[in-house]
């Protein structure tokens, strides 16, 4: 009898270990399916209080849990919205608390050691941001001049690396978050914000004055951002990456972006005005989850 | 996941792994700006600690001067203010409040390196906490000390300085003990400020090599061998400066 039970319970652990990296069959089973969002990651993915979450990734996600659910002929699904930051967001996608992230994950060869990606929604621009009044135009102008960047993003590294590189040194200053880094640039402690374009634009969409602010220079890297899944889960990918591609080609991807970035947003009612890149576009027409490591060979 | 030690051993910059797993010829391992990191911790605690250390005993001093004339009274005003003002503002807040709005309202300050602006917010906010500590220890004095020390014709100053601090300042060994072990950890709050210390490394470098979990460990070794140190320090003043029969007999347990 005993020797049964464990038998049963050794089973039961089976069932629930595939179970897990079976996602589809996870939904279907509990009707329910954990998102993980962002607080505050532009218009890509944010808080609107109430503990109501929003924005371009938000709202894709949300229209592929849909599609998901017709799939699955699924009556009612439950999507559980969970908040995740840049240093949790991998380990609870890896350890399935984290169904399908949604916020600005950068789509790199490393995490794919850990985890998937979908097809790439969004392209990111690294850009420079300076004040109005500055002559800052290029990278290369801010050797010995204060950069502010945001601890714990890749930005930090790239900086590191162009030093490197052309040989230069910028004295860098770290902002615990964007918010912080753009008032390191609005208080005068640094000259220049390097970060992720759409960042930068929704921090100055968000200033006291945002004309006193202007984005400059060359695009210091291009970096792929997608929804992220756990990893060995080719049918969910499958699902998922299928709706996004349907929303590419029927043109909501298009609608989308001109709801979230060129369109004013909750909570404020603010524009972040940030252009269709051509980057994206090239992403929208030929859909792929190549990490950014092959970008950048380009 | 499986545990991939070798994270240490990497290139900050380039996809290669040091065999020494120290950087050579101008190239910096994430062992390297780890241990560049401790030193940040390490100056910052060690700042923080004199100037709380300093303005600490002094605060709690005079928070126990007699009220005897209106200036004693003012300097033990100043005392209780000092304190109040510094243990009821979050840390966190105190390093904005310096690093943002002091510099703000005077000028001057916007030069001062965030490290030294951090080790000063540090060192007030744990100079309350130890101002708190050095009058309990006068207070855990007999009143009779200090009435033998103004009959012997000591004048307040001298009672202090001879017969009340030596032995109040005994007493609170133990607990300044875990105020240096705490800077060490409220040190952590420096990397809101710019300061490359252990926290930042950690929050940086996990993001950068995805392996957050090794770089956690390796941080938080070097945050208890730090506190531990400190201790073993504090433990050996402690034995030194020890009074036969008095201290003694407290530690070993005599109450």
């Amino acid at each position: 009898m005993k020797k049964n039970l464990l038998v049963a319970a050794l089973l039961g652990l089976g069932v629930i270990a595939t179970a897990q990296a079976d996602t589809l069959a996870k939904i279907k089973s509990s009707s329910a399916v954990t998102m993980g969002v962002r607080e505050s990651s532009g218009a890509l993915s944010y808080t609107v209080g109430d503990g109501k979450y929003a924005g371009y990734h938000v709202e894709i996600c949300q229209r592929v849990l849909a599609d998901v659910q017709k799939e699955l002929k699924l009556n009612k699904l439950d999507i559980k919205y969970q908040a995740v930051t840049s240093q949790n967001r991998l380990p609870l996608v890896a350890n399935g608390t984290v169904d399908i992230e949604c916020g600005s994950t950068t789509n790199n060869a490393t995490r794919q050691k850990d985890v998937a990606f979908a097809v790439t929604t969004y392209v990111e621009e690294v850009r420079i941001a300076v004040k109005a009044n500055s002559n800052i135009t290029t990278l290369n102008q801010l050797a010995g001049k204060k950069v502010a960047t945001t601890t714990g993003t890749t930005s930090v590294q790239l900086l590191r690396k162009h030093e490197r590189a052309a040989n230069v040194n910028f004295d860098e200053v770290f902002g615990k978050d964007h918010a912080d880094s753009f008032l390191l640039l609005e208080s005068g402690r640094a000259d220049a914000f390097v970060m992720d374009g759409s960042i930068l634009a929704g921090n100055i969409a968000n200033a006291k004055n945002p004309a006193d602010f202007k984005i400059v220079g060359e695009v210091i890297a291009v970096e792929p951002i997608a929804i992220m899944i756990r990893k060995d889960d080719p049918a969910f990918k499958k699902s998922v990456d299928d709706s996004i591609k349907k929303m590419m080609k029927d043109g909501t991807l298009a609608k989308l972006w001109d709801k979230w970035f060129l369109q004013p947003i909750p909570p404020k009612g603010n524009k972040v005005g940030l252009a269709l890149s051509a980057s994206t576009k090239d992403a929208w027409a030929n859909p792929n989850d190549k990490p950014a490591e092959e970008y950048a060979k380009k | 996941m499986s545990w991939n030690w070798e994270v240490f051993c990497k290139s900050t910059l380039e996809e290669d792994f040091s065999p020494v797993c120290f950087g050579t010829g101008g190239e910096i391992t994430y062992l390297d700006w780890m241990l560049s990191a401790w030193g940040w911790t390490l100056s910052v605690s060690a700042l923080g600690l004199f100037v709380a250390m300093i303005l600490g005993v002094l605060m709690g001093t005079l928070r126990t001067l007699p009220p005897d004339n209106l200036l004693t009274r003012g300097l033990a005003l100043l005392g209780t203010v000092w304190v109040e003002l510094f243990r009821n503002i979050p840390v966190l807040v105190q390093i904005f409040l310096w690093y943002h709005v002091i510099p703000a309202l005077f000028p001057v300050m916007k030069g001062f390196p965030s490290f030294v602006l951090v080790s000063l917010a540090l060192g007030f906010f744990t100079s309350a906490r130890i101002a708190e500590q050095v009058r309990a220890g006068i207070g855990s004095l007999p009143r009779g000390q200090r009435y033998a020390a103004l009959a012997v014709g000591l004048t307040t100053t001298q009672s202090y300085r001879y017969v009340i601090l030596p032995m109040a300042l005994r007493i609170v060994i133990p607990p300044l003990t875990s105020e240096s072990m705490n800077i060490i950890k409220n040190s952590s709050v420096a990397f809101a400020v710019s300061v490359a210390e252990l926290t930042l490394f950690a929050m940086q470098a996990q993001e950068e090599t995805s392996k957050g979990i090794e770089i956690y460990l390796g941080v938080t070794a070097l945050y208890v061998v730090s506190a531990l140190s400190v201790n073993r320090v504090m433990a050996f003043i402690e034995s030194r400066t020890r009074v036969p029969g008095f201290i003694a007999a407290a530690s070993s347990g005599g109450h």
